[in-house]
């Protein structure tokens, strides 16, 4: 019985008590930097796409929700000739940006991508690109890389050697 | 003014005042629940968000009236109308304000009992045509509970009843000119409290309509304004007791400087505020707990009140 009055008085005393509710629309919640939203892709320094279009993303997916075209340019660069990511589909689980190995694909802090037609959530790579390098400043995986294209032969990448001569006996 | 005028003007603000005041209070209850649980509750539509009331009657309006084909239609249809037209006959007695009152009966006090009585027909009538095993498992567990908790319902009024030696509401209120009921008669307060909260069938006694256990007791099959009825009907029993509550133990319009009418409203608002308060913070009981402490607990404590309350009253007779 006296535990009943108790509740009731400890009930009521909430009247005083700072509210939760954060009122959205108007007040915006924080969200880390590392928030996992909507999907963007990247552009490195030199303001050229960082996607290679290896499909690890697309197979990282666990809803399957990117598909693309890889296909090269005259210099031999990789890259998607069309990236899209059906956001109806998508649970934003992030294993596309972990799988990701040129940081092109990244996860940002924002949610608010209602829309009233469905076909209207799938992103197109017009869509997804964005003007910057995103999480990953100042790296770009054609220079860090001993891939061989148009321009730019092997070992010319930042700290690497030029290629061993593998027929020559001199070490 | 007119007397017929007058009376059919009071006539049609008793009907008029609590049918929008309950559907105010359902605004109300969302507000306060929300504080208590440090929410907002509706605040969107319009100023504070009484309008979100509007919405959702219009919303109810528009949903389909079903009836379910295995019900027994006539009873159904019946049911939800029972509990408004009897919530609506016991406001008659209500002495609102010195002379504002549709009946001022004799027998007021006991035809609030038996109406407030007949009510619990709508509920058994509404779980049993509903022909759904938890709709009548509601109407089971409502009937047990309006018989173990009306007889002390009664019994608790009789010491006010006693002290008064009248029935009649009005004399009830004039009774308490220098001492509120509440003071000599604290225990058939309490006892009264408890009953009308079971009688209202509000947390913690919603046991007829437990949605934990029953899914929505006997208004499971109930859609569009029947059940609105139902929900109407609720908090017009909120503000029945409440205002009953006000009537009988706290001097009814009795209070100085204020209007009666606005001393009145207010006593009524704590009580319904308290209601909703209870509904906050107290837990459900099992049944079988609410009908040991009806008949165990409840029932001899409202019989000592009444012995002790007629032994004194004699004492001071002779």
């Amino acid at each position: 019985m006296l535990s009943i009055l108790r509740t009731l008085w400890n009930v009521l005393l909430h009247m005083f008590h700072r509210r939760e509710t954060v009122q959205y629309p108007e007040e915006k919640p924080y969200l880390p930097p590392r928030h996992k939203g909507r999907i963007i892709l990247s552009r490195d320094p030199d303001g050229g796409e960082r996607c290679v279009a290896c499909y690890l993303c697309a197979v990282a997916c666990p809803v399957d929700c990117i598909s693309l075209q890889a296909t090269e340019d005259e210099t031999g660069r990789r890259y998607p000739e069309f990236f899209r990511i059906n956001f109806s589909r998508c649970i934003f689980c992030g294993y596309c940006e972990e799988a990701c190995p040129t940081y092109a694909i990244q996860l940002t802090p924002d949610f608010e991508m209602g829309e009233y037609h469905r076909q209207n959530l799938v992103y197109e790579k017009e869509d997804l690109l964005i003007n910057g390098p995103g999480k990953r400043a100042g790296y770009n995986f054609w220079r860090v890389s001993g891939v061989q294209i148009g321009g730019k032969d092997k070992g010319e990448a930042e700290n690497e050697a030029p290629p061993v001569d593998l027929h020559s006996p001199l070490p | 003014m007119n007397p017929i005028l007058k009376s059919l003007l009071i006539l049609f603000l008793v009907i008029f005042i609590p049918l929008n005041l309950a559907a105010g209070l359902i605004w109300l209850e969302r507000r306060l629940l929300a504080l208590w649980q440090d929410r907002y509750g509706p605040n969107r539509v319009g100023p504070f968000g009484v309008l979100q009331v509007l919405a959702d009657m219009i919303k109810i309006f528009f949903k389909e009236d079903w009836i379910p084909p295995f019900a027994d239609k006539a009873v159904f249809v019946i049911a939800p109308a029972i509990i408004m037209i009897t919530v609506l006959m016991s406001f008659t007695v209500v002495p609102w304000a010195p002379g504002a009152t549709v009946a001022n009966m004799n027998i007021g006090l006991l035809f609030f009992l038996a109406m407030s009585s007949l009510g619990v027909y709508s509920i058994v009538l509404a779980g049993w045509a509903s022909d759904s095993k938890y709709s009548l498992l509601g109407g089971l567990r409502a009937s047990a509970q309006m018989l173990s908790y009306e007889v002390f319902m009664g019994l608790s009024l009789m010491g006010t009843v006693l002290l008064t030696g009248s029935f009649r509401l009005n004399n009830i209120v004039d009774a308490q000119r220098h001492m509120w009921f509440v003071i000599p008669q604290f225990l058939g307060f309490v006892l009264f409290l408890i009953a009308g909260v079971a009688e209202t069938r509000r947390l913690p006694f919603d046991l007829p309509e437990a949605e934990s256990e029953l899914v929505a007791g006997f208004h499971s099959e109930y859609s569009g304004m029947k059940f609105g009825m139902f929900f109407v009907g609720e908090y017009l029993g909120v503000i029945l007791i409440s205002a009953m509550i006000t009537v009988l133990f706290f001097g009814g319009w009795r209070g100085p400087w204020l209007p009666p009418i606005v001393w009145f409203a207010l006593k009524t608002l704590c009580f319904i505020c308290f209601f909703i308060l209870l509904r906050a913070a107290l837990p459900r009981p099992r049944f079988d707990q609410l009908m040991s402490w009806g008949w165990k607990v409840m029932l001899p404590l409202a019989l000592i009140n009444l012995l002790v309350t007629g032994a004194v009253a004699l004492a001071a007779r002779t």
